[in-house]
């Protein structure tokens, strides 16, 4: 029993000195704002990380999207609402499945790649000899990638829900021949500009930053060796996902409250 | 104990913290009772020693006994326990963090891995140091370059991957590199190693012309003896997390110390062990316990 007390209490501090690490880490990044010279460096990570995620965000967008529009259109037309279709994969999309659904696959797709190359950088020695070299590899390397997907998950989540409303609609309305008046006038009179779409934004933001967070930190402070990298990718998938389920339910709670 | 040979040169630092200050106009580096230790290992015990101005000095010692370590010392990369480290008379240990990176813009650093940049070719990996220190136009940039490239004979290689080059060769890039911008201090770490005949000649003439023709001074870690002994101005011998031995490099043949001349001749046998510490190899052998 004691044993297990100790190791318990051992495995929190552990923890929570990792989380100290990543905060100082965050902070020295982040702390002086990007210069000019800097911005070439961004760029090139919201390529790498932003717009190399495109084509899993596009395939996975448009089936999700098509099998809600299938699942709402047989329930909805038992009571013949097949129009509102519409709405409630909007709705459903801009809320909750946008960002979480993008966030999870960003953290397969983007943040796994992340960890890895910087983690290959540490073991490769590539980080140490920048510091000997003078260039700080908190500002060359980790704030670029902070950047970066804190710019593109954003952005990746109005593609996936742009994407998905596509795939609803080619479901719904030219596959099983839902009205598209009634499709998108339904849409256009429910949606609200924040609470739908500005507080599904607002996850977005928060799960981007949080992700690529973790994905950096996991790399830059992996034991450098094959079973450090490997273990550390996996972690920024395992944690970045279990994070995201998780923060997503509070910031529901949060931003739409009063359930009860 | 230092069992030093000359009599100018540093004792085990008794009592002479004073006079450090005054001293380091002639020496680059000055290292004062270092001590470090890594887990459970001792790497440093109250090390002491003073590196001169221009010159070439070796570092040389059995494999473990904290040579790589010592250049992270003093790059600042690695903090000791307790010591200091003097470099241009500033103490490495208590630079802020951009004091810091200030400071090794004056350093060069040949790792004992190649540490390229994987991710940009050869010409991108000696460039960079320029390009993020310097505001220097690009025809400038490239000539420059090419001749850091074909100083270490890899001009023609600077379109290539560094995953395309041998491990010899990715080793004179990453020297071509490190003397990018010709800085007052390289520091090489086990630079002959994977080197054919010739271009270890090359290495060798490379490490003197930056010496002659600069004033580059250049702390050198290596096990090859010949080539030491050939190219350095003063040698240190480490064990045991100490200096057992330090002179110029011919006296040092005949020091007086067995340990030292050991080393120095390549006897496998006598007081420095080779092997790791161990139980005996027959009792290994021999034992059950898999
Ligand atoms: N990160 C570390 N953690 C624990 N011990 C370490 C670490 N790095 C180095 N050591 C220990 O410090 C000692 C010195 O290592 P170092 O790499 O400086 O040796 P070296 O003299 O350069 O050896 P070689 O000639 O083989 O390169 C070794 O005994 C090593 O076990
Ligand atoms: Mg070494």
């Amino acid at each position: 029993m004691e044993h297990v007390l100790r190791r318990i209490g051992a495995e929190t501090l552990r923890w929570l000195q990792g989380l100290g690490r990543a905060t100082m880490m965050w902070a020295m990044a982040v702390a002086r704002l990007p210069r000019w010279s800097d911005v070439s460096l961004i760029v090139r990570q919201v390529y790498n990380i932003g717009v190399l995620s495109v084509v899993i965000i596009v395939l996975s967008g448009f089936a999700i999207g098509a099998v809600i529009a299938l699942q709402f259109y047989t329930q909805l037309a038992r009571f013949g609402a097949e129009d509102a279709v519409g709405v409630g994969l909007a709705l459903v999309l801009l809320r909750e499945l946008g960002p979480v659904v993008t966030a999870l696959l960003f953290a397969g797709r983007a943040g796994s790649a992340i960890t890895a190359e910087i983690g290959l950088m540490k073991t490769t020695e590539q980080l140490s000899i920048m510091e000997m070299m003078g260039v700080d590899p908190l500002r060359r390397i980790v704030a670029p990638r902070l950047w970066g997907g804190f710019i593109s998950m954003p952005l990746l989540t109005v593609l996936f829900n742009t994407v998905a409303i596509y795939g609803g609609v080619v479901v719904g309305i030219h596959w099983l021949g839902a009205d598209p008046g009634g499709f998108w006038s339904g849409m256009q009179n429910t949606v609200e500009l924040w609470q739908d779409l500005g507080k599904g934004m607002v996850k977005a933001v928060v799960f981007g930053l949080v992700v690529t967070w973790i994905a950096v930190f996991q790399g830059y402070d992996c034991e450098p060796t094959a079973e450090g990298m490997g273990l550390a990718t996996t972690r920024t998938v395992v944690m970045s996902s279990v994070l995201v389920l998780a923060m997503d339910f509070f910031l529901t709670l949060l931003m739409y409250g009063d359930f009860r | 104990m230092t069992e030093s040979l000359g009599p100018d040169t540093v004792g085990s630092g008794a009592g002479s913290t004073g006079s450090v200050n005054a001293q380091t106009a002639d020496y680059l580096i000055e290292i004062d009772d270092l001590c470090l230790m890594r887990g459970e290992k001792v790497v440093f015990d109250h090390l002491s020693l003073k590196v001169p101005r221009g010159g070439i000095t070796a570092v040389m010692g059995p494999s473990g006994t904290g040579k790589t370590t010592l250049l992270r010392v003093i790059g600042g990369q690695v903090r000791p326990d307790s010591g200091a480290v003097y470099l241009n008379g500033k103490d490495v240990c208590r630079m802020s963090r951009s004091e810091l990176f200030e400071a090794r813009r004056d350093i060069g650093m040949l790792f004992q891995s190649s540490a390229l940049f994987t991710d940009i070719n050869v010409f991108e990996n000696v460039a960079f140091p320029m390009r993020v220190h310097t505001d220097l136009p690009e025809d400038t940039i490239r000539d420059l370059v090419i001749m850091k490239l074909n100083a270490v004979g890899l001009r023609g290689a600077r379109d290539l991957m560094p995953s395309q080059l041998s491990g010899g060769r990715a080793r004179r890039v990453a020297l071509a590199r490190a003397i990018a911008l010709d800085p007052d201090l390289i520091m090489y770490d086990e630079p002959f190693t994977g080197q054919d005949p010739i271009s270890m000649g090359v290495i060798l003439t490379l490490i003197r012309q930056l010496n002659e023709a600069l004033g580059t001074s250049s702390l050198l870690v290596s096990h090859d003896i010949h080539e030491t002994v050939n190219i350095a101005d003063y040698v240190f011998v480490l064990a045991d997390g100490k200096v057992i031995g330090e002179g110029p490099p011919k006296a040092l043949r005949d020091h007086p110390s067995r340990r030292v001349t050991q080393f120095m001749r390549g006897d496998p046998d006598g007081p420095v062990p080779f092997h790791y510490p161990a139980d005996d190899l027959k009792y290994d052998l021999l034992s059950e316990d898999v």
